[in-house]
Order: structure tokens, then C-alpha cells, then sequence
């Protein structure tokens, strides 16, 4: 069995590399005619572009992707710096016609994307003609060693029950060098495919034939990142119902988390996309889905109809009406550990390292600072936004919407909820962002701590604060603080995972749905003790 | 300032500090020589088994004691002075007290045996007993067989332990069946089963003669009683259960027995002087609970009982319906008032028992024959609600009854299939009744009676 295990993870590894390994690959250049069919798309007016990127790309040379995107980063600049300077120009002449007339010259969007765009188009070589082959020796083998490595748990594990043995001697599990390493990978990952998605275009080629037949068009790096996701969280999904095959309510929640992203998150979308309806993650709700009321979508929105119609009230009814009628008959577990596709992620990939969350006082507090802040950031932007698109003006009380937009989704979208969100699973635990960042996990928390049905009941006084349970809930609970105490746990953070109630010996806690009074239960005494000592307290 | 001082930092001392400083600004001193900071002893085998590190342990982080005014003080109490009130510490120190709490909890029980104190012999009560496991037995090459005794719920625990460390682990039970003074012989005998799934060499009517040693002083091997076989291994677990931590208490004037003797107002015979927890002995037992109560939450209730006293509310220990739990490797246990085991209930006392055909659970229901009124109940494998059982206690509910509601007491995770309807009908079937099982009442369940 355990020969078994290493095997996989040997296999896992080198399906590992040979993904990281196909960045490196390939040969990029364009012929004169597909740049040129290229600049007729893209409309460019300037005049300088289109010698630079000749100069640049076209070329019988055989460039990697990091030469190729340097060229065409260059021409970028090449192009907009000769528009900058005839601005200066002008300016210091104070010609403000000429001036004016040199904006419409400047190429917008960041150089990467432009050279994503072209690199797709300019791609040669082994990926792009054996994608199929690559895709065995990168997906397949990371896919067939993962489960070579998580399979046997089911005899190794030994009977069904808690199994965290050797969590904490572990250095893939105890922030070892094994957790580091995985850090730098995740973060890296993270900032090439958010900054620098030209860098990882050959990927795109993997998937390219599996996202034609599904949507009709070449894959992007969105459809790399989301089909990864749906595998990852397949195969982790494998591991957890594995690790936690005597619990049926840890089973149920798996298979739905894994049905609302490969379904809701990743099919749907694409199948939209085949049938020309703009593309839609049905239970994406705002404010986690920040750019719903922004400009471009509410325009794609309008412009296709009844679909779109439909998307924009659907979206306004599951954020003002659905997620709150939901949240107060079941907790915001419904959506964060049932539904969403960040918290699918954080219970699958990141049920290795749910035990890292701070349980500090100070932890507690700077997640009620951090997770608020970040709602009403996600409010303002939409207000401004929303004001912008109505009135057609550029700013709102003092802000301009494109820099608030721009600020938002590179902070918040990109750096909270990618790169720390998820890069740092190994050091920080799995849900980063759940606890401190999300603004719809906040808006929920609100409505789950003053009005909801939810609770995880503490069982009298049978706690002997052991930990488990504070030790391994990934949104830094301090559960044993209330057990202990006899106490209810009723928090805005909870996100209802169940693991408290699982990891826990005695049998203390149980997530539950009942009635309002008598959910929130004080107690400074608790029950054992005789009946006087309590009225005792209870009357104090 | 009254200046209170406390001896012991487990469950029972903080409990009483927690809720003295509470009630009031009096001065509280808590003197430790196992640690600094509270832990949770309960939690010391998952520390081993690599679920935790130590500091998870702690419930209270380290600025909780400076912020609520308890002083924490290191040292060892050599002996205590009744007269000048004042504590003698090995070290030379001394420290005055107002008021004195003795809540030293236990120490592992050790009959004599030869070799009882070679290195390699522990038992497993102490944070020094986990550093001395973590030294012993790091892992199954350093450790090639370990040997438990006494099977009571230490004893599991600690095979749990090593077994999660691939240590093969003989474990000498002293009974024919695993705790079968307490469990009845239907639990009893799933959980031999179940020790024997997890690879545990277990031995029943087993006793230890002696333990062996090598040339360094280190456990070499261990002789059985009955045979005589020789069994080798490198480290010993004495887990025969315990008894107080009292020999510093000697010769004070403090009456002791067993453990130091309290009245109800867990009163010492000197003035100002309380003991609480596993070391005090009540002179009287209190219903059919133990002169002595080593369980957790005992202690937690002596420490509130002592601290309303303290405070000027002199108040009685009057612990209510007997409950306790307990983890035996993957089978989780829960009673709610008393079930006695074959051996030790009484004539008028009888089970109604089920167990699962297939899976580690099982119910034990005691009740009196003549009355039908309900006792007890043992849960293996099912969780039940501490509220309930306590309600339908105090409230002299009868076993049909029990079963009757027995959904509103179930506590398991959500999804999870429920046996009640099978638990029913098997009652039924064995008794011609016909009870039918109601559904689960919020409304009953949060009723207070």
C-alpha cells in the first residue's frame, strides 16, 4: 500500500513538472499576414504599433514565450511612448487640439494581455500539435498519481473515524519546508496567471481541443484556471470522502460544493458561451461577485435580451432576497461550504491545512476590522459605478469610478482572494479569505449572528477542553471557549463545515437548524451542577 | 487583600480562580509545578499522536491570566504550614495564604511491582509523562513493543496512542473483559473487538509479576503473572488507575483518607483550608457517585461550588444526575445516569439492550424492573443530549417513556441514519408493548420540563 502511495506521488510529480515544464516550450512568431489580420481586429490607430510588433515578431527566428512577450511589451511601449512624448509636446506648446488628438493613438490594456493575445495566435510547437498527448502527461499523470497517493488511505487510515494522525509531525501539514515550497508555487501560480498570463499561454494549448468542444472557442487562461479548479477539487474531493467516510454530513457537503462548481461555475458558463448568451455563474452572488453591476457587464447584459434580463434580476434577487432567506433558515453554510467555489476549494485542497487558522483574540478582531472594510469598499465601488453608468459622469463624490474599480480588482480580486487567498493555504489555512476578505461572507455573517436559525449546539457539560475542535476550524473559532462554558456557538464567521463537531471525542457539538429562542445561551454554570447552584447564577 | 492561593493548575484550581475573580477582587495565586499555563490533561494523547501541539491545549492564552489579576507561580509545595498558614516550597520559598485550595488531582496508581521505576516505566497523567513517551517511544524503531496495564480509560487511550505511531502495543487487562467493572458485557465485548481491529495484542485475566531490566537501568522485558512469559519490550505504561496527589499534605493536620477529606462545602477539618477535584475525598458519598471523582467535569464543578463559598455564599457541592464520555479508539461513549454492569447492579435493575448488526454502536437503557422507571443510559457510537437525559432524570421518567421521545435526545451530526425506529421496535418486540416513536420536537426539547 504504501509503495502504492509513493508511486502515485511520484507520478503526481512528474505530471507536475512536465505542466510546469510546457511553460518553457514552444516557439512563437507571426507571419507578416496574421499580424496584420491581427491589427485589423484590434482597430489600433496608431501608426507606430505596427512596424514595432513587425520588427518584433515577425521572424523566422524560434523565440519562447519570455523573449516573445518581451518583444511585444516593447513595441507596446515603443508605441505608447511615441504618443506620450508628442503629448509632452504639445503640451509644452500648449497646442491643446494636437494634444487631444493623441489619446485616440495610445494603445490601452496592460502589455502582458496584449501579448497573451498574440502569443495565442503565434504559438508553434510540440503542446499545440500534440495537445491531447500533453494533456495525458500533465492532467492525466497529476490526476492518476494523486489518486495512486490518496486511494490507499482507505486501508491505511485504518477503520473509519478521525484519522488526524501525525498532522502536526508532519512537514507538508506543520508549515514544514514541504508547506513552504508548496507556498511558493501556489503564490507563483497565482501572480503568473493574474499578471502575466502570456507566460502560461502554452497551457491554454493543452485545452485547447477540450474547450472547443465545449464552448466552441480556444481555451483562455480562465478556462486553464477553471478546469484545473474542477480537477483539483475532484481529485482533493476523492481525499475527503475518503478521510471522512463515517460522516455523512461531511459526504453530502463534498458532493455538493463539487456540483456547484463543475456544474454551476465551469459547464454552464461555457455552454452559455457556445450558444452566444453571455457567460454566467448562476450562484455567484454579488458582492463576492464584484464586477456584476459594472459597466461592461451590465452592457453585455443589456444587449442580449431576455437572458440578459433574466442574469440581472436573478443576480439583485439572489443577493438581496435569496442568500438572506437562505441564511437565516440554514446559516451562511448554505452558500460558504455548500455552494461557493472559493469555499470548495478552501474544503477540498485545503482540508490539509484547515488547522492553521489564528485563534487569537487579536486574530478575531482584525478579522471584524479587515472583512467589513472590505464590504463597504465593495458597496462604494458599486455605488460610484452604478452612479457613473446612470448619470454618465466619470466620478462620484470625489471618486473616479475606473481608478476604484481598477484598485478594487487588483487588491481585493486579485492580491486578497488569489494570491494571499489561496497562495498561502499552507501557512495560514485555508480560508484567508473566507474569514478576512470576502465582502459576501461578511454580508452573511451579519445576517447569520442576528438573525438566523442556525447554531451549533454545545452539549451540556460533557466538554473536557481538549481543542480539537478549536484547533482544526478553518475560520479561527475559538470553539473550546464556548463549549467549555456551555455555551451555544453562535458566530458571524461560522461557516458551518461541520469538522468542530466531527474532530470532537465527546461528542459536544452539533451544527443545527431550530428556533430562535434559546439559540444564543449564556451560561456561567454549567449543567451537572444541582439545580440551586444555577438558578443561582441564572438569577444573578 | 484576602490573598487566596491555589495548589494546581488543572481543571479544578482555574475553575475556582476563574469564578472567584469573577465574584470578586480578591488577591489569587495559582501555584504549579507541572507548567506555567493551564492545559487541558485531556488533551495531552493528541499532543502524542501529532492531532495538536501543546499549545493547543491551553484554553486560555498567556495574557488572560496578567489580564484577569491571577498571579501564576512556578514551584513545588514541600509542605504546608497550618499554623503560620503559610506554603513551604522545596526551593526555600515560602507563600502566605488567607484561604488555601488544594486541587493537586492524581497521580497513576503503582503496586509495588519489581522494576516499577526503571526508565521506560511511565504512566500517562503528566505533561512530564508525554516527554518522557516522546523520549521512549519516538517511534517504532526506537520502541519495539510497548506493554499497557490496566485497562481502564487511560489505558486505551495510551495504546491509541502509540498504535497511532505503528508501535505494537500488548496491553495486559487485569479483568476478563475490557472494563467490565463499569461497562455491561454486551459493550464490554465490542470493545474487545474493537481493540483487536486495531492491532492492540490485547491480554484479559492478565496480571503483571515484574518488570525487567537491562544493564542501563532501562526496561528490558516484562514477566506475566499467570504464565510466567517473558514479553519484551522498551516501554511500560502503568495505567492501573489513580489515586491523589496528596504526600506533600502529610503530617499538616489536614485530615486525610485516601485523598484530603471535605465535608459538602468541600471543607477541610482545618479552617481555611478546601480541597476540590481528584483529590478530595467526601466522607460521605454523595448519591452513588464515588467518595473520590477522578472525571473532568467534577472538578470543573468543585472549582465553581469552592469559588461562591470563597466569595461569601457558602454554597454545597451537590454535583446533579450522574453523566460522563469517554472516546475508545473510534467508538465514542456517552452515559447519562447510572447503568451498572452485570457485576455490580442490583436486583431490581435490568437492561433493555440493542446493538447494531453491522457497525461499533449499541445502547444500554437500565431500568427498574418493577417501576419501569428509567436509570440509566450507556450510547456507543450514537450521541445523545446531555439536557434531555438530564430533564427526564430529575423528572422520574419511565423507559417507555424514554423510548417514546428518544428522537429528541438524539444528538449525531446532521444526515446521519437514525436507529431509534429499530431501537423501538426491538423494545417492543421484547416486551409486547407498543410504543410508537414521536418525531423530533424543537418544542419539547427546549421545554424545561
Amino acid at each position: 500500500m504504501k509503495t502504492i502511495k509513493y508511486t502515485g506521488l511520484v507520478i503526481f510529480l512528474l505530471g507536475l513538472a512536465i505542466f510546469t515544464g510546457t511553460i518553457f516550450s514552444g516557439s512563437f512568431n507571426l507571419t507578416k499576414s496574421e499580424l496584420d489580420t491581427f491589427l485589423r481586429e484590434q482597430n489600433y490607430k496608431s501608426t507606430v504599433i505596427e512596424s514595432a510588433l513587425e520588427k518584433a515578431v515577425v521572424t523566422s527566428e524560434d523565440l519562447n514565450i519570455f523573449e516573445f512577450s518581451s518583444r511585444v511589451r516593447n513595441a507596446y511601449y515603443v508605441s505608447n511612448n511615441y504618443y506620450d512624448n508628442l503629448i509632452k509636446k504639445y503640451d509644452a506648446e500648449k497646442n491643446w487640439d494636437k494634444k487631444g488628438e493623441q489619446y485616440q493613438y495610445k494603445i490601452y490594456g496592460k502589455p502582458h494581455t496584449l501579448s497573451y493575445t498574440l502569443a495565442k495566435e503565434a504559438g508553434k510547437g510540440f503542446v499545440v500539435e500534440n495537445a491531447g498527448l500533453v494533456w495525458f502527461l500533465t492532467f492525466g499523470l497529476g490526476i492518476i498519481g494523486a489518486l495512486l497517493f490518496i486511494l490507499p488511505n482507505l486501508i491505511l487510515l485504518g477503520k473509519p473515524g478521525i484519522k488526524n494522525d501525525g498532522i502536526y509531525l508532519n512537514s507538508a501539514t506543520n508549515r514544514g519546508w514541504i508547506a513552504w515550497l508548496v507556498l511558493i508555487f501556489l503564490v507563483s501560480f497565482y501572480l503568473t496567471l493574474y499578471f502575466m498570463p502570456d507566460y502560461v499561454v502554452n497551457w491554454t494549448f493543452i485545452l485547447d481541443p477540450i474547450s472547443q468542444a465545449l464552448a466552441g472557442r480556444p481555451a483562455s487562461q480562465w478556462f486553464v484556471y477553471g478546469f484545473l479548479y474542477c480537477t483539483i477539487m475532484l481529485t482533493m474531493g476523492v481525499r475527503m470522502f475518503i478521510k471522512y467516510r463515517h460522516n455523512k454530513y461531511q459526504i453530502v457537503r463534498t458532493i455538493s460544493v463539487l456540483f456547484f462548481q463543475i456544474v454551476f461555475a465551469f459547464l454552464i458558463p461555457e455552454i452559455m458561451a457556445s450558444l452566444q448568451m453571455p457567460e454566467y455563474d448562476f450562484k455567484n452572488a454579488f458582492p463576492l461577485d464584484y464586477d456584476f453591476f459594472f459597466e461592461w457587464n451590465l452592457k453585455s447584459l443589456a444587449e442580449t435580451g431576455g437572458i440578459g434580463i433574466f442574469i440581472l434580476v436573478w443576480g439583485i434577487v439572489l443577493t438581496l432576497v435569496i442568500v438572506p432567506v437562505m441564511v437565516y433558515f440554514f446559516g451562511k453554510r448554505w452558500y460558504c461550504s455548500w455552494v461557493c467555489g472559493c469555499g470548495g476549494l478552501a474544503e477540498t485542497l485545503g482540508d490539509p491545512y484547515r488547522q492553521h487558522s489564528d485563534k487569537s483574540l487579536n486574530a478575531w478582531k482584525l478579522e471584524r476590522w479587515l472583512i467589513h472594510a472590505v464590504l463597504v469598499f465593495s458597496l462604494v465601488m458599486t455605488l460610484v459605478t452604478l452612479y457613473c453608468y446612470f448619470t454618465g459622469a466619470a466620478s462620484f463624490i470625489g471618486i473616479k469610478s475606473q481608478w476604484i474599480k481598477d484598485t478594487y480588482s487588483f487588491l481585493i480580486g486579485a492580491w486578497f482572494a488569489g494570491v494571499i487567498g489561496t497562495g498561502f493555504y499552507p501557512i495560514f489555512g485555508n480560508r484567508v479569505w473566507c474569514r478576512f476578505g470576502c465582502p459576501l461572507a461578511a454580508y452573511l455573517g451579519l445576517v447569520q449572528r442576528f438573525k438566523s436559525r442556525f447554531r451549533i449546539t454545545t452539549n451540556g457539560g460533557q466538554c473536557i477542553s481538549c481543542g480539537n475542535c478549536s484547533t482544526y476550524c478553518e475560520q479561527g473559532i475559538d470553539v473550546r471557549a464556548y463549549a467549555q462554558k456551555g455555551e451555544n456557538i453562535v458566530r458571524s464567521s461560522c461557516v458551518g463545515c461541520g469538522i468542530c463537531s466531527a474532530v470532537c471525542p465527546r461528542g459536544v457539538l452539533k451544527l443545527e437548524n431550530g428556533p430562535e429562542s434559546g439559540r444564543i445561551n449564556p451560561t456561567d454554570v454549567l449543567l451537572g451542577n444541582d439545580v440551586n447552584l444555577m438558578d443561582l447564577v441564572n438569577k444573578k | 487583600m484576602e490573598h487566596i492561593v491555589i495548589i494546581g493548575n488543572g481543571i479544578s484550581g482555574v475553575t475556582a480562580a476563574r469564578h472567584i475573580r469573577k465574584n470578586s477582587d480578591k488577591k489569587i495565586t495559582i501555584v504549579s509545578a507541572e507548567s506555567k499555563f493551564f492545559f487541558s490533561r485531556t488533551a495531552l494523547m493528541y499532543i502524542y499522536m501529532g492531532h495538536m501541539k501543546f499549545e493547543h491545549t491551553q484554553p486560555y492564552e498567556e495574557w488572560f491570566w496578567e489580564k484577569n489579576n491571577i498571579a501564576l507561580k512556578e514551584g513545588f509545595v514541600g509542605a504546608i504550614n497550618t499554623a503560620k498558614s503559610i506554603l513551604e516550597f522545596t526551593n526555600g520559598e515560602t507563600l502566605f495564604y488567607d484561604k488555601l485550595i488544594i486541587a493537586t488531582g492524581s497521580k497513576p496508581n503503582k503496586f509495588g511491582w519489581p522494576g516499577q521505576d526503571l526508565d521506560g516505566v511511565m504512566g500517562m497523567y503528566h505533561k512530564q509523562d508525554l516527554d518522557k513517551l516522546e523520549k521512549f517511544a519516538p517511534d517504532n524503531e526506537a520502541c519495539n513493543r510497548a506493554v499497557i496495564v490496566g485497562g481502564g480509560l487511560i489505558g486505551i487511550e495510551l495504546a491509541e496512542m502509540l498504535r497511532s505511531r505503528k508501535i505494537p502495543v500488548t496491553f495486559l487487562v487485569r479483568e476478563t473483559s475490557f472494563w467490565n467493572g463499569v461497562l455491561p458485557a454486551l459493550e464490554s465485548e465490542m470493545i474487545n473487538e474493537h481493540i483487536k481491529e486495531h492491532h492492540i495484542d490485547l491480554r484479559l485475566n492478565t496480571n503483571l509479576k515484574e518488570i525487567k531490566s537491562d544493564e542501563n537501568g532501562c526496561v528490558k522485558s516484562i514477566i506475566i503473572e499467570e504464565t510466567g512469559e517473558e514479553i519484551y519490550c522498551n516501554v511500560v505504561g502503568l495505567t492501573a488507575g489513580v489515586t491523589p496527589n496528596i504526600d506533600f499534605i502529610k503530617n499538616t493536620g489536614i485530615e486525610l483518607g485516601r485523598g484530603v477529606k471535605v465535608n459538602r462545602f468541600l471543607e477541610t477539618n482545618m479552617p481555611n483550608i478546601y480541597a476540590i477535584g481528584d483529590c478530595a475525598e467526601q466522607h460521605e458519598a454523595i448519591g452513588q457517585r464515588r467518595n473520590i471523582e477522578a472525571v473532568w467535569y467534577t472538578g470543573r464543578m468543585m472549582g465553581e461550588t469552592v469559588a461562591q463559598t470563597i466569595c461569601g455564599n457558602k454554597m454545597e457541592y451537590k454535583p446533579g444526575h450522574w453523566f460522563n464520555s469517554a472516546k475508545f479508539l473510534d467508538i465514542e461513549y456517552q452515559t447519562y445516569g447510572w447503568v451498572f454492569s452485570e457485576k455490580g447492579k442490583k436486583e431490581n435493575e435490568a437492561y433493555f439492550q440493542w446493538k447494531h448488526p453491522e457497525e461499533n454502536k449499541c445502547i444500554t437503557i437500565s431500568f427498574d424492573k418493577n417501576t419501569h422507571l428509567f436509570l440509566g443510559i450507556n450510547t456507543f457510537g450514537i450521541r445523545m443530549r446531555h439536557e434531555i437525559f438530564d430533564k427526564w432524570l430529575t423528572g422520574n421518567k419511565s423507559i417507555e417513556y424514554v423510548l417514546e421521545y428518544l428522537a429528541d435526545a438524539n444528538f449525531d451530526p446532521e444526515f446521519y441514519k437514525l436507529h431509534e425506529p429499530e431501537i423501538v421496535a426491538k423494545f417492543n418486540e421484547e416486551n409486547n408493548t407498543n410504543i410508537q416513536l414521536k418525531k423530533k420536537s424543537w418544542k419539547r426539547i427546549f421545554s424545561k420540563v
